[in-house]
Formats: structure tokens, sequence, C-alpha cells
């Protein structure tokens, strides 16, 4: 399991605004192509210079391919970032915070301990 | 040698902008209430006549990361760019340019350092909503110049509460050993109770309206021994998720003084966090 790449992805697209809106509307093509082509590349040095080791596992792919929030939390993946990120992609479907109060709703099993999001 | 003309402690609400700027049925129920609140704030940090800020914040995710992630940093640079694509897309927050003060900058590196804290820096940050919130809040006019700092309070592992608390003594220190003679502001900004992504985000109050009340209490009357007694890394996960972010005022508690009362201290209640706001004059109340 890589709580990291999951963070990876979350970080990257959520500061690009035309990855947000692919990663909205084709989840599936979107996370393929970021693992092939993003997922070993370090972000402070040339694309030559690749990591070669970095790669999701297949419930990590499920989870960002199906949008699952929940899913994602469970795992480990820093809130912030998926709060953000989904915000960026969903809130416009809804009215004011609706889409914010039905998020943390569909996180209502879970009890503290949360999963540990340290990487 | 410089003044500490004054310390100020505040949450960082990213949402203030939208709402204080908002009309007709645009504009937040609550708006009224939280700008003047904000006004009077304000007014706290313009009678100080501050000609430098030194700005305690952390970084959301923008421009440090996981590949290379500071515990603490100072910048030091001529200018620092503020605000970012997500800050803007979410929160509606403009872009800024702030002036720095880069020989106060090098001034607390250099005396960190020699103080066995080992600070991170950077000569080109892009500061975000930590540092720029209290801007739009406190000097909307943007026109001083500022000493970033940032802490880690959302990448674990992190430092340890009682760390925050001793930085927060030694920017103050380093501050007034500045040999130069000008008012210095400390202002820092955190959270109290937060919940981010989890079940308890986005509810009537702070997810810890308890927590809430002991914290404001700790901050006001600056009772760091009765806050680290019962302030652990283990024990703010129970407030709420993102309720690490609160050991930045705890780093101004320590900036502000053991067991010095706060001169200005007010609250808001809010929808999904409550707002808290602190201001120390160590060279006494100004006219």
């Amino acid at each position: 399991m890589s709580k990291y790449l999951l963070d990876k992805f979350l970080y990257t697209v959520d500061r690009d605004p035309d990855l947000v809106e692919r990663f909205r509307e084709d989840p599936e093509g979107t996370v393929s192509w970021w693992e092939a082509e993003m997922a070993n590349t370090i972000l402070n040095c040339t694309v030559q210079e690749r990591s070669t080791w970095l790669q999701f596992t297949e419930p990590e792919r499920r989870a960002l391919r199906e949008h699952d929030h929940v899913a994602l939390f469970e795992m480990g993946a820093h809130p912030f970032l998926t709060l953000t990120l989904f915000i960026a992609m969903f809130e416009r479907d809804h009215g004011p915070l609706e889409y914010q109060k039905a998020y943390g709703a569909m996180l209502r099993h879970l009890s503290l301990p949360y999963p540990d999001i340290a990487t | 040698m410089a003044t500490v003309a004054a310390v100020i402690a505040s949450t960082h609400h990213p949402f203030y902008y939208r709402a204080s700027t908002s009309t007709g049925s645009e504009r937040p129920p609550f708006a009224d209430e939280w700008v003047a609140k904000i006004e009077t704030f304000r007014d706290t940090l313009t009678r100080a006549e501050p000609e430098v800020l030194v700005m305690v914040g952390s970084d959301h995710f923008h421009q440090l990361w996981l590949d290379n992630m500071p515990q603490f940093l100072v910048g030091k640079a001529p200018f620092f760019d503020a605000n970012w694509y997500n800050e803007e897309r979410e929160f509606g927050l403009p872009r800024m340019t702030l002036r720095g003060q880069e020989d106060l900058s090098a001034h607390i590196l250099r005396n960190g350092l020699d103080a066995d804290f080992d600070l991170a820096f950077s000569n080109e940050l892009r500061i975000d909503h930590s540092i720029t919130c209290p801007i739009i809040t406190l000097r909307p006019e943007a026109d001083l110049p500022i000493v970033p700092i940032y802490t880690n309070i959302f990448a674990p592992p992190l430092p340890r509460p009682r760390r925050f608390v001793q930085l927060g003594r030694a920017i103050r220190e380093m501050v007034e050993s500045w040999p130069v003679d000008k008012r210095v502001a400390i202002v820092g900004t955190g959270h109290l109770s937060l919940e981010l992504g989890g079940p308890r985000q986005f509810g009537e109050h702070g997810p810890d309206p308890d927590f809430d009340r002991k914290a404001v209490e700790w901050i006001a009357n600056g009772d760091l021994d009765g806050c680290l007694a019962e302030v652990s890394l283990d024990s703010l996960h129970l407030p709420g998720n993102a309720t690490h972010g609160f050991m930045d005022f705890m780093l101004m508690m320590g900036a502000a003084g053991d067991g010095v009362k706060a001169d200005h201290v007010d609250s808001l209640d809010l929808f999904h966090t409550m707002e808290a706001y602190f201001t120390w004059y160590p060279n006494g109340v100004p006219a």
C-alpha cells in the first residue's frame, strides 16, 4: 500500500485546473495515464531523473477510478487533499454546503481513531 | 534593537474574504458581525504602529510536499507572491505580492540555528492563506514587509507541542535581539478544533466546542502549563482531525510569554469552526 502515492496523485491533480476537469470527466483514463506517466516523476527534478518503483495497488486504483472518497479515507489518504479535490470536482453540482455535508455523512460509520495518515 | 509592538494570534478562516466582500443575497447572515469583530481586531494591530510583520503559518500542501518536507521553515526573499489556484477556486482569494524583510529573515535563521532549531529556509516561497488571511483581516493594505515562518502541523510525523512553544519563545527573543530600530509585530495563525475531510466536518459549530472553550481560556490567560498538561500529538486527534493546527496557537503563546494575559480576546462561533482572536502588547497598551 502506498499512501504516499495516493497523496501524490491527489496533490498533483488538485493543483492543476486541467487535470481536475480531466479526473472529473474521465477518472479511469486519468488514473491509468497518471500512473504510467506521472507516478514516478519526482516533482522537483527533470523528467529524465525519475523514480522506478512507485505503483498503485489494485484497491487504490479502484478507489481513485470510482471517485470513492470513503475508501480513500479508510486507506489513510490525506483527508485535506481528498476533500479539496473532491470539492473542486463536485461542489458545483450541489447547493451551498450540500456536498460537504453529504461527504461527511458518508464517513459517519468511522470512529476514532481514524486511519493513520502518516506516510 | 527592535521592539515587539504586538503579538497576535488568530484563526485563519479562508471564507472571510468572500463573506466580507459579498453583497445582497450572496452575503451570509453572520457576515456583519464577523466584519465588526475583525475591524476591532484589526485596530489592535493598527494602534501598535508596526513596521515589519513576522508571520507564522503553515503551508497546506501548496509548495511544500512530502518528498522534501521541512518541520520549520523561514522564508528569506525580497518578495513573496501569495495564494494559489486552488485557493482562488475554493475561497475566491486574490493573488497578492508582499515585500520581504530579508535582513530579519537572515537574523532569525542564523540565531535560530545557533539556538538548536534546525530551521529550513526558502529563497522563493509562494505563501498561502495561512499567512494571507491575517494580512486580509489585519492589514488589508498589505503594505508592510514580512518574514514568513512555516510550521508543519499537517504532514506527520509532526514536532511535539512543546517544540512549538519553544520556537515561539525563541522567535520573540530573536526579534528583540534584531539590531535594527523597528517596530515588529509577531502574527501567527492556527485553528481551534477542526475537522477536514472526516465525518465531523461542516457541522453547526466546530467539532468540539468544549475543547474550543478550554483553548480560548488557555490562550487568553497565557496558561501554558495547563495547555501543555492536556495537549499532546495524540490528544489533538480527539477534537477533530485537523486540530494539530492548534500548535501554531501554542507557538504564539510561547511568543506572548508564560502567564501573560492577552490584552484583546474575542471569538465568534461559526458553522464548521470557531474563530478566535488575541492580541498582546509586550511593551504596554498603545494610547
